[in-house]
């Protein structure tokens, strides 16, 4: 077959190369005469050059002959007959289009990934739906979207099906919106169908301001088109004219990336008017982000757009009945756009068959944190946490222990190994003590102090909240003081309840999810930690030793008085004479850790 | 008031002049800023009283904007950074006496840039770089066992090589 | 009317109608939850999640303000777990807020102070970190303190939406989110036009008029000084209110009188101003009727209105009335026809006026208005101010004697006193200018059609089969909405009132704080106090500003006649165009006028 990796993108030598089935049943189902009929059409259409045909062994795949792959693609048709060839030719070969119907049921969208990578046991255990055509195609080039049957779900949706069909379609699939909030995709697209308005708007929330996520910024920087295709299909269910990507501005090539694809489907006819030549319009516009994480919650994303400062508004009205500029919008999430060409193409019914009970599909993770392979891992909804950490993620390197996984971001809560084998879906994060969100999965080990981490991501939500309403503007500040205190050894009986009451007053009072969410990470490290709280602020002490505060370094009795630690210390807090074991004053101590560094005999002991 | 180089000027009122024949034209509010900082590298006040003519949108909200948005710069960034580390290894081995010197020295103040806009001073925190204290980050390079003369001669190889840089 | 629906509070049915809010619907069955953000006249912000309340099927607290209800709907408004949330975030403003209630001007008449009461909040648990920000004290009538905001966000809505001024803007985020005019740029060099109904709807300190009272009170304690002040029409209407009256109860009598004690030599009445100022704005308009003048006019007395004209209507500068406005013709004839009359020096005199009104403030200091290297009035202060000098100087209000003003500048006719209503500067000059140019005394001197709160109202009368068609707009939003339709269509009218603020002068910015069963801008309030004026211009006997005598005899001995030059020299002033521009969205200058 040759090297399929490179064939794919290369398309310099031969235009096409198709393969058919040689083996004993293909050839008793007339596979010879399909051949004949090939060269012929070849010929006539002038392409005996550019496109090559080579006989392969028996397939195996007897009862769908005869078969004829067509690379690049690998589009898989089967039980090709004589009649079909002249269609084959000139709507695949000369127009980029397949032929659905003959393409044989089982050739899945996520598998193009699969063949290529399957070996590589880092994606091999994955399942690449909404990142399929990611690193096998180049974003830059509409023919090779097209040629992995791109836009051939916007054709569908065009010719076959009626807007209230697509929307079956998905409301069947069973999607639920992958920004984080797991809303029921296809009855999002049906309330936002419902509304009678003469202006409508599709909006992709490409926002990502999870720190540690990338999901999104790497399918649109890898597929750009998917999300275009989505976005096109959506508009056309729900019956908007206009769609907007809003993506932030810290994402320059995903934006270039986008702006050529626009440009591309425009040339293409596949927006602007008269779509594919039905009367259906669509257009698309990008409107950059400028550095507020609060822009990712959908009222603020639509104020953003609208030229205003980013802040959410009370709801309802929901952006389905009055979202931009006043007129029913529908919001999805990249990766939610991304599903949507699978899940017409592949089919609901098919989409159905991954996932669990109440979650469908697959979701992507962005792993990050103390795992061996940290990265994009995109599996079906119900593996197992333990499955992602470990089988896929390698486990934890340099042999230390897992302590906890976050999940959703800075909004999500850190889960302790007891929850290893909780099989991921919206439902079972929420039942655990935390979100599913957007994705994000930062893994823990021992050497991580979960009070600071839990001050970190407070810092962070406090410097994002945009100040609107009082209990995240100013209950954040309150708790990002308290945890302060607490990780500098100021920590006071009390604290911990303080920052549950706080924590629970903002979770139910928020006017958004960014203040609804913040205080998780604070109250599942409270819940599923607290001893380490209680040796903070009660013994003043961090197990992990990371809080500089609380730890004390002293020289213990391997010192050999080489005076290394002495030389290094910047403010003379060592003392000592050569050869003989030197000390540490505490009171002097700053804590900056240069002696641990520079000690070549172990002789420092931080605790 | 700092005079703006007029060919970006026209650029940018050419932009202006454009989106505001679209509809909901000041929606684009946020992309006039994007370009603003695009040709100046920060958002000019006489940019946003043009803006504000231009898309018909009161000084107010463009301020109000402009302020909630970390990614625009209100005021000019220098080409180099200059973070001062005030951490306590730092403090205790003369950071504040470096950043004296430095603030004498350039001729401004914590979080401003100097008139020739090569350099913009910052506090920092703790850099992590105490065995060396006092230090300062210039853009991402560390020096480190400063004193008044080692500052003044690190400012100085900078100012050279923007000058080189200059007859090229 | 369309169908009731039933919803369930704490337990209860009630049948309430559709298409509102919890609130609302909460409001009409003796509910009152508490709230700080939301106001009726404003938008709908959600912002202070202090009105959050319990419904049934909803994960988390809503916002009551801005929550529908819906048939069937389940609300608790009362549980465990939502005083306890209310009363932290009370608390969680109280913690970044000055603890100085006792030095605060609001101190007893504090929307905070009145809500952490309620709140019950004996202990400070989450105290930390307080905002720390400089007093902005540049304007000469609305000062700025943001350390004592609680970002309810009302300033902001009402200064963009009702006025249309747009001066004010949250800016930053978060934590360092503060209320401020662009560019941070101090109030005196922004385009406010020191209207001060921010300050009228702020529930703190964090607007505040500028005070000049130890000022005054310095004045009126130095025998050197020839003491002189005036009041407004609207401060008489609502001065009662800081006192506990009910409101719409005139006190004029009471307030001369608690002036005289206060200290003040003469008392006169912004009223007879008025009178003045129709004498000289009547004629201006006849004038301009009758030699093709630029028309329409749009009168001037409202100084907001003038340094909004000057910055967002330069354009409109010639069809403005160049008369000074009422306090500012009073202060003029104070300093010359009175001094010389009694023969005082009027560098000695301290002319003092208590007004309704914040922009007054501003006025005082324009230089244009200056005269023979004077100025008409020295000291401004607002009826807040000077109920508190009042309070403060020992003097028993509500039980003193009633008194007359002063000649030769306190007599006053009715229509003088509608001047503080909007619609009333209008129908004064009615009276006048029909007569005048018709030389019939005009029988229906109650012209209904300029009165009421509709936001612009149209009217015509017939003046010797010339048809004249008026307008009148009362707060700057509905001024701009008016000005558009001018710009337009410069024939549709030819004489215009513009008043600066909701409901004319009787809802300016220095007007007393709401007390505690009302809310600030109640139309209820604005209309009691009207009304009062009204009133008093029916107990008149003299109606018309023209059959004022002393006016008359101020013409006779003085001014000679309307617009002669001794007139346009101190009761005339000129307008230009100034900067900042200000700049009015498209979305505000959309007409709703009719055909």
């Amino acid at each position: 077959m040759g090297d399929l990796t490179e064939r794919t993108m290369d398309v310099k030598e031969t235009r096409y190369k198709l393969t058919l089935c040689d083996g004993t049943a293909c050839i008793h189902n007339h596979s010879k005469a399909v051949q004949q009929a090939l060269e012929t059409e070849l010929d006539k259409h002038g392409l005996k050059d550019s496109v090559s045909i080579h006989l392969s062994g028996c397939l195996g795949m007897c009862t769908k002959g005869p078969i004829l792959i067509v690379n690049p693609g690998y589009i898989m048709y089967g039980r090709v007959q004589v009649e079909d060839v002249p269609e084959i030719v000139e709507s695949h070969l000369v127009n980029n289009k397949a032929v659905t119907r003959l393409i044989i049921t089982e050739d899945h969208l996520y598998n193009r990934f699969f063949r290529i990578f399957g070996d590589v046991d880092f994606f091999g255990k994955q399942m690449r739906i909404a990142l399929r055509n990611c690193g096998i195609i180049d974003p830059e080039n509409i023919d090779n979207y097209l040629s992995l049957r791109g836009y051939e779900a916007l054709a569908k949706a065009l010719e076959t099906m009626t807007p209230g069909q697509v929307i079956e379609e998905v409301k069947k699939s069973g999607l639920r919106g992958r920004g984080g909030a797991g809303f029921p995709t296809g009855l999002k697209w049906e309330f936002t169908a419902n509304q009678d308005s003469d202006e409508k708007y599709v909006i992709c929330n490409a926002d990502e301001g999870d720190p540690g996520a990338f999901m999104d910024r790497s399918a649109i920087e890898g597929d750009p088109h998917t999300v275009l295709e989505g976005m096109m299909i959506g508009g056309y269910a729900i019956g908007a004219g206009k769609g907007i990507i809003y993506i932030r501005a810290e994402y320059p090539l995903a934006i270039k990336r986008l702006e050529k694809a626009i440009a591309s489907a425009r040339e293409h006819g596949l927006l602007g008017e008269n779509i594919l030549g039905s009367d259906f319009a669509f257009d698309i516009e990008i409107r950059l982000g400028a550095g507020a994480f609060v822009c990712g919650e959908e009222t603020a994303l639509i104020h953003s757009i609208e030229g205003h400062r980013g802040m959410p508004r009370p709801r309802p009205p929901y952006p389905s009945v009055k979202g931009l500029f006043g007129k029913p919008t529908l919001i999805n999430n990249v990766e939610t756009w991304a599903n949507i060409p699978v899940i017409l193409l592949d089919g609901a019914d098919w989409f159905n068959t991954v996932g669990t009970e109440t979650s469908k599909g697959t979701k992507v993770f962005a792993v990050a944190g103390r795992v061996q392979n940290t990265g994009l891992v995109e599996v079906p909804m119900g593996t197992t946490l333990r499955e992602i950490i470990y089988d896929i993620c390698g486990g934890i390197p340099n042999g230390k222990r897992f302590k906890a996984v976050q999940t959703g971001g800075p909004s999500g809560g850190c889960l302790p190994e007891h929850y290893l084998d909780t099989e991921i879906d919206y439902e079972s994060l929420a039942k655990a003590g935390s979100i599913m969100g957007s994705g994000g999965m930062i893994v823990i080990d021992e050497d991580s102090c979960m009070v600071s981490l839990a001050r970190f991501f407070l810092e962070f939500t406090q410097d994002e909240s945009c100040g609107k309403c009082t209990p995240c503007r100013e209950g954040t500040k309150r708790m990002y003081e308290i945890l302060t205190r607490i990780t500098e050894g100021q920590g006071q009986p009390g604290d911990i309840e303080k920052l549950q009451r706080l924590g629970e007053m903002i979770k139910h009072s928020s006017l958004c999810g960014l203040g609804q969410s913040a205080p998780n990470p604070v109250l599942s490290t409270i819940e599923n930690f607290r001893e380490e709280y209680e040796e903070h602020i009660q013994d003043k002490k961090c197990r992990a030793g990371q809080c500089t505060a609380l730890l004390s370094y002293t020289i213990n009795d391997k010192c050999v008085g080489c005076g290394a630690c002495k030389r290094v210390c910047p403010v003379n807090a060592i003392e000592g004479v050569r050869k003989e074991k030197h000390r540490i004053l505490q009171e002097v101590c700053i804590r900056c850790g240069q002696c641990y560094e520079v000690c070549k005999f172990d002789a420092i002991t931080k605790a | 008031m700092t005079e703006l180089a007029q060919d970006k000027m026209t650029t940018l009122r050419e932009f202006m002049a454009e989106v505001s024949n679209k509809d909901y034209a000041e929606s684009y509010l946020i992309a006039v800023l994007h370009k603003t900082q695009e040709l100046f590298g920060y958002v000019p006040r006489q940019v946003m009283d043009e803006a504000s003519e231009a898309l018909q949108i009161p000084t107010a909200h463009i301020w109000g904007v402009a302020t909630f948005y970390h990614y625009f710069n209100l005021e000019p960034i220098g080409r180099h950074t200059i973070s001062v580390c005030m951490g306590t290894a730092c403090y205790v081995k003369g950071a504040t006496q470096v950043l004296d010197v430095l603030k004498k020295e350039l001729g401004v103040e914590v979080g401003k840039t100097t008139e020739d806009r090569l350099f913009t001073l910052q506090e920092a925190r703790c850099l992590g770089a105490c065995g060396i204290a006092p230090v300062i980050m210039i853009d991402d390079k560390i020096y480190g066992e400063l004193d008044a003369k080692k500052t003044v001669e690190i400012i100085n190889q900078y100012r050279k090589a923007a000058a080189e840089s200059r007859k090229v | 009317m369309s169908q009731m629906i039933t919803i369930t509070i704490n337990g209860k049915d009630y049948r309430v109608e559709p298409n509102q809010t919890v609130m609302q619907a909460a409001d009409t069955l003796g509910f009152k939850i508490p709230r700080l953000c939301y106001h009726p006249k404003l938008s709908i912000e959600g912002a202070c999640r202090v009105c959050i309340v319990e419904v049934e099927g909803q994960r988390n607290f809503v916002a009551s303000c801005a929550f529908p209800v819906s048939d069937g709907m389940k609300i608790k408004t009362n549980t465990h777990a939502l005083r306890r949330a209310r009363r932290d975030i009370v608390e969680l403003i109280i913690d970044n807020h000055p603890m100085d209630c006792h030095t605060c001007e609001r101190d007893g008449n504090c929307e905070l102070q009145r809500l952490a009461a309620s709140m019950g909040i004996r202990a400070r648990h989450f105290a930390g970190e307080r905002k720390r920000y400089e007093e902005d004290l540049s304007s000469e009538a609305v000062i700025r303190n943001p350390e004592k905001c609680i970002l309810c966000g009302r300033c902001v809505r009402m200064c963009s939406e009702i006025q249309q001024v747009h001066n004010l803007t949250q800016a930053h985020r978060g934590f360092q989110t503060v209320v401020m005019p662009a560019y941070d740029l101090p109030m005196a060099e922004s385009v406010c036009t020191a209207c001060g109904q921010c300050i009228n709807v702020c529930p703190t300190a964090a607007f505040v008029e500028k005070n000049y009272t130890q000022e005054l009170f310095e004045q009126l304690n130095d025998p050197e000084r020839v003491k002189v002040v005036q009041f407004a029409p609207s401060v008489r209407a609502a001065i009662g209110e800081a006192f506990g009256l009910p409101i719409g109860q005139n006190m004029e009598g009471q307030l001369i009188a608690a002036l005289r004690k206060l200290g003040f030599d003469y008392v006169f009445d912004t009223q007879f101003g008025a009178d003045l100022t129709i004498m000289e704005e009547a004629n201006e308009f006849l004038e301009r009727l009758q030699n093709k003048g630029t028309l329409p006019m749009i009168t001037s007395c409202s100084s907001a209105w003038m340094k909004c004209l000057e910055q967002f209507y330069p354009d409109l500068i010639d069809n403005v009335s160049t008369c000074k406005s009422p306090m500012s013709m009073q202060g003029a004839m104070i300093k010359t026809y009175f001094a010389d009359k009694m023969g005082i020096d009027p560098t000695k005199i301290c002319s003092a006026a208590a007004m309704c009104c914040t922009a007054k403030k501003y006025e005082a200091e324009r230089p244009e208005l200056m005269f023979d290297g004077m100025r008409g009035v020295d000291v401004v202060v607002t009826t807040r101010e000077i109920a508190w000098m009042i309070k403060s100087a020992g003097i028993d209000f509500v039980n003193i004697q009633p008194e007359k003003a002063d000649h030769p500048l306190g007599l006053s006719s009715g229509a003088g006193a509608i001047f503080g209503a909007t619609g009333g500067v209008m129908e004064a000059a009615i009276r006048t200018a029909y007569e005048l140019y018709t030389g019939q005394t005009l029988v229906d001197i109650e012209v209904e059609g300029v009165r009421g709160l509709k936001g612009i109202k149209e009217g015509s009368l017939t003046m010797d089969g010339q048809e004249i068609r008026v307008a009148v707009a009362h707060g700057l939003g509905n001024a701009c909405k008016l000005l558009e339709v001018v710009r337009q269509d410069p024939q549709r009218y030819h004489f215009i009132e513009i008043m600066g603020c909701p409901g004319g002068c009787v809802g300016g910015g220095g007007q007393p704080y709401a007390a505690i069963n009302t809310i600030p801008l109640d139309d209820k309030a604005l209309k009691k106090r009207a009304q009062a004026l009204y009133d008093l211009d029916r107990g008149k006997t003299i109606r018309r500003s023209h059959d004022n005598p002393d006016v008359q005899k101020l013409y006779k001995e003085f001014l000679q006649h309307p617009l002669s030059s001794v007139s346009h020299k101190y009761l005339h002033t000129h307008y230009k165009a100034k900067l900042p521009k200000g700049i009015i969205p498209k979305e505000a200058k959309k007409i709703e006028v009719t055909q």
